[in-house]
Parts: structure tokens; sequence; C-alpha cells
């Protein structure tokens, strides 16, 4: 296997304030499956092109945010040497025992230098309606809503994020595919550990643990169009687009949950390889960076968070 | 036909409807007024916080993060959770949680 140690991020749990309309907006507009109700009110969806369980986990509760993101690694062992890498890096690592979440194995979990909750483990149970392997249709079911695919990655804003990145390259093995950096360093990092532009990214802000998104990957631009049909036609908070990054290139529209957490669903970007050099903006051409047609800042993105 | 409120927002002086049952940053922006800053209208990020100072009103469910119990108390809400059951006065207050 060429592909080792963390292989992707596989769930994010994040806290939304009434449960149904959650359900109704992720399930009935993203398009996502209902795995699970739990006993103790969590709730677990997964995307229909994903094998395993689930990878979104939702929370009721009194505030929205981010509980925290997960990431899988390919094996169990992976799970006992990066607790000494972490720990070597000067990170605490505490244990979460196998079944804490209904099909996820032990977890080993961690809080960044930005505030967020960080946990990688090694197995999860495979989903009942995930891909078909044998003479593959392309879906068991007609995809609904948005036609999300599944859940591809997160964006958080906290402090610290050439420290963030200096941990992601250092004791994850991960691969910094584009920064925005100032005289003073990085303001801006996208990470990964596979050949996505990005698995997660960090964005410098005072304060730590804030949640800028959850993304959703759609097959093309024409379900980015309709995404933004669906938007409109249900009277969803529409943040930006559609429109396209410069960073990574992908082709996207963001969009608020009715908690307020915000979510993207997007398309396309390059290709990573390890081999590949980082690519670096400068502050001057940001808002080409962040809107490649519209070139402009938007203050609302840059500056609303749960 | 349902009730019509009028929305006074302080600092400004700018007033606008609000229909029954509606909430008050919707109907701001749907009359294409800003002046209270628009985040993300699900009572999550705080954007839109003020202190209403005259009239009566209900709230849906809000961040504690950003309006605490003692803030709901005095008036704190925010705009994209709230509904007028009169006519309103108000001003911003999106400096966030504290009080």
């Amino acid at each position: 296997m060429a592909l080792t140690g963390v292989l992707r991020a596989g769930f994010v749990q994040f806290r939304v304030l009434e449960m149904d309309e959650a359900i109704n907006h992720y399930v009935d507009h993203i398009g996502l499956d209902l795995v699970e109700k739990a006993d103790d009110g969590r709730v677990y969806l997964s995307g229909y092109d994903e094998f395993d369980r689930h990878s979104i986990v939702l929370r009721e509760a009194d505030a929205p945010g981010v509980d925290f993101m997960a990431f899988k690694v390919a094996g169990d062992a992976d799970l006992d040497a990066f607790e000494k890498r972490i720990t070597d890096f000067g990170l605490e690592v505490d244990q979460v025992a196998a079944d804490e979440q209904p099909g996820v194995g032990r977890r080993i979990g961690f809080v960044l230098p930005s505030g967020h909750r960080i946990e990688l483990y090694a197995e999860m149970a495979r989903s009942d309606n995930g891909p078909i392997t044998e003479n593959p249709d392309v879906w068991r079911d007609d995809p609904r809503g948005m036609r999300a695919l599944g859940f591809d990655h997160c964006l958080f804003y906290g402090p610290n994020v050439a420290e963030v990145c200096r941990f992601f390259t250092e004791a994850l093995d991960f691969s910094l595919t584009e920064m925005v950096e100032t005289p003073d360093g990085p303001i801006a990092v996208w990470l990964t550990s596979s050949t996505k532009t990005h698995e997660v990214a960090f964005v410098d802000h005072p304060d730590p643990g804030k949640f800028h998104h959850v993304s959703f990957v759609l097959e093309s631009w024409n379900d980015v169009g309709h995404a933004a049909d669906i938007v409109s036609r249900y009277d969803i908070s529409r943040d930006v687009g559609p429109t396209r990054h410069g960073i990574t290139r992908g082709q996207t529209i963001y969009f608020f949950d009715p908690s307020g957490n915000r979510n993207e669903v997007f398309c396309g970007g390059y290709t990573y390889f390890p081999d590949h050099p980082t690519r670096v903006w400068t502050p001057d051409q940001l808002g080409k960076g962040i809107f490649y047609y519209e070139k402009e800042l938007n203050d609302r993105f840059l500056g609303v968070v749960t | 036909m349902s009730e019509c409120f009028t929305v006074t927002v302080e600092e400004s002086g700018a007033q606008f409807s609000c229909l029954d049952g509606e909430r008050v940053l919707i109907a701001m922006e749907h009359q294409g007024l800003k002046h209270i800053p628009i985040g993300c209208r699900g009572g999550g990020c705080g954007t839109c916080r003020v202190r209403v100072t005259g009239g009566r009103y209900r709230t849906r469910k809000m961040s504690r993060a950003q309006v605490s119990e003692i803030d709901e108390q005095t008036g704190y809400a925010l705009a994209c959770r709230l509904i007028p059951e009169s006519d309103l006065t108000l001003r911003l207050a999106g400096d966030g949680p504290g009080v």
C-alpha cells in the first residue's frame, strides 16, 4: 500500500440547535443518508458513496460549532505510533474507548494549538448502504437533494496556524498543498494526507476552536448549480457562490445549516502528490485566491464562524 | 391578512416592516436593507446580535455562546431568531455576549 499512516478525513462531530431541522437539512437537502439516531441523542449520517458506516455526527446542544474531527489511519498499530509522535511533539494524548460511537474502534484524541480537538481511529464498520462492489452500478438508490457523495474536509479558524501546520506535517506526515504567506508567516494553510487538495485547512483567527465550514463533495459543476437551485428553492441561508476558488481550484457554493454552521458543497480541484511543491498566495492577491471570479474578499465569509 | 409591525433601529432611525411571524433580520434583508449586519441567519454566529429596547417579541433557540441567559432576560437577541409581537425598537449589540 503506497498510502500509509493517516488516510483521510473520516468523520466530524458538530453541534446543532434543533435536531429535526438539522436532519431535514442534511438528509433531505444535502442528500446524506440517516444511519442511526442513537439513544444518547446523537445522529449519524453518511454519504451514499462512502464505504464506512458514518461520516457526520450531529449533537443537539445550546450552541453550534465543532466538537472534533477524526482522521482514519491505515491500521491499529498506527494509533500507537502516532500517539508517541504526537506526545513527542508536545501535545497531550487521551484515549476514547471502542464503541463510544457505534461501529467505531478505539480512538486517540488531542487538542491542537488552534484549540480544535482532533482524533485518530483505525476501524469503522462498513456502511449498509455504501457503494456496490460487484458489477457496481453508480449508486443503489437515486441520490437526493444536492446529491452529496460524502464528507470531504473541514476548515477551522483559530490561533497558531504556523504551529498547527508544523504539527500536521511533522507529527502526522501531512503535506502542505497551499498556503497564504505574510512576512510574519502563514495565515492560512491547506493540508493533505492523500491526493486531495486538502483533508483539513486552518485560517488564522484570534478565537480558538472555531468552525468555518464542513464540506461535501459533488460530482460536477452541474451539481454545484443544482445545489444552488436547492438553496434558493428551500430558502437555505446562502453565503457565497456558486463560484470558484483560486486556492485548490474547487468549484463551490457556501451556505449555512439551520443552526448557523457553514456548509460547502464543491467539486474539482487539482490532484496532489507528495513530490509536488506548495502553492503560495500573497496577501495582496488573497481576493482572487479565495473567490477567483469576484476577486474580492467578503466580510461574512472571512468573519462569520460558529 | 396578517398583522404588520414596524421595527426601528435606534442608531440610524431606520424603519422597516415585519409581518407577524416573520424574523426581523429576514424581513430587513428582503427589503434590501442592511441596517443590521447579516451573518449565518441561523442563530449561531452572533453577527446580528441586538438589544430590544421597546416592544414585545419572542425568539427561537439562539446560540448560548452569543446570547447568555442573563443577556436573554435583559433584551438581547439575535435578529435572525427574533419575531416581533408588536412594533419594536432595538439597538445593535454585535459586540458579543457578556453583561
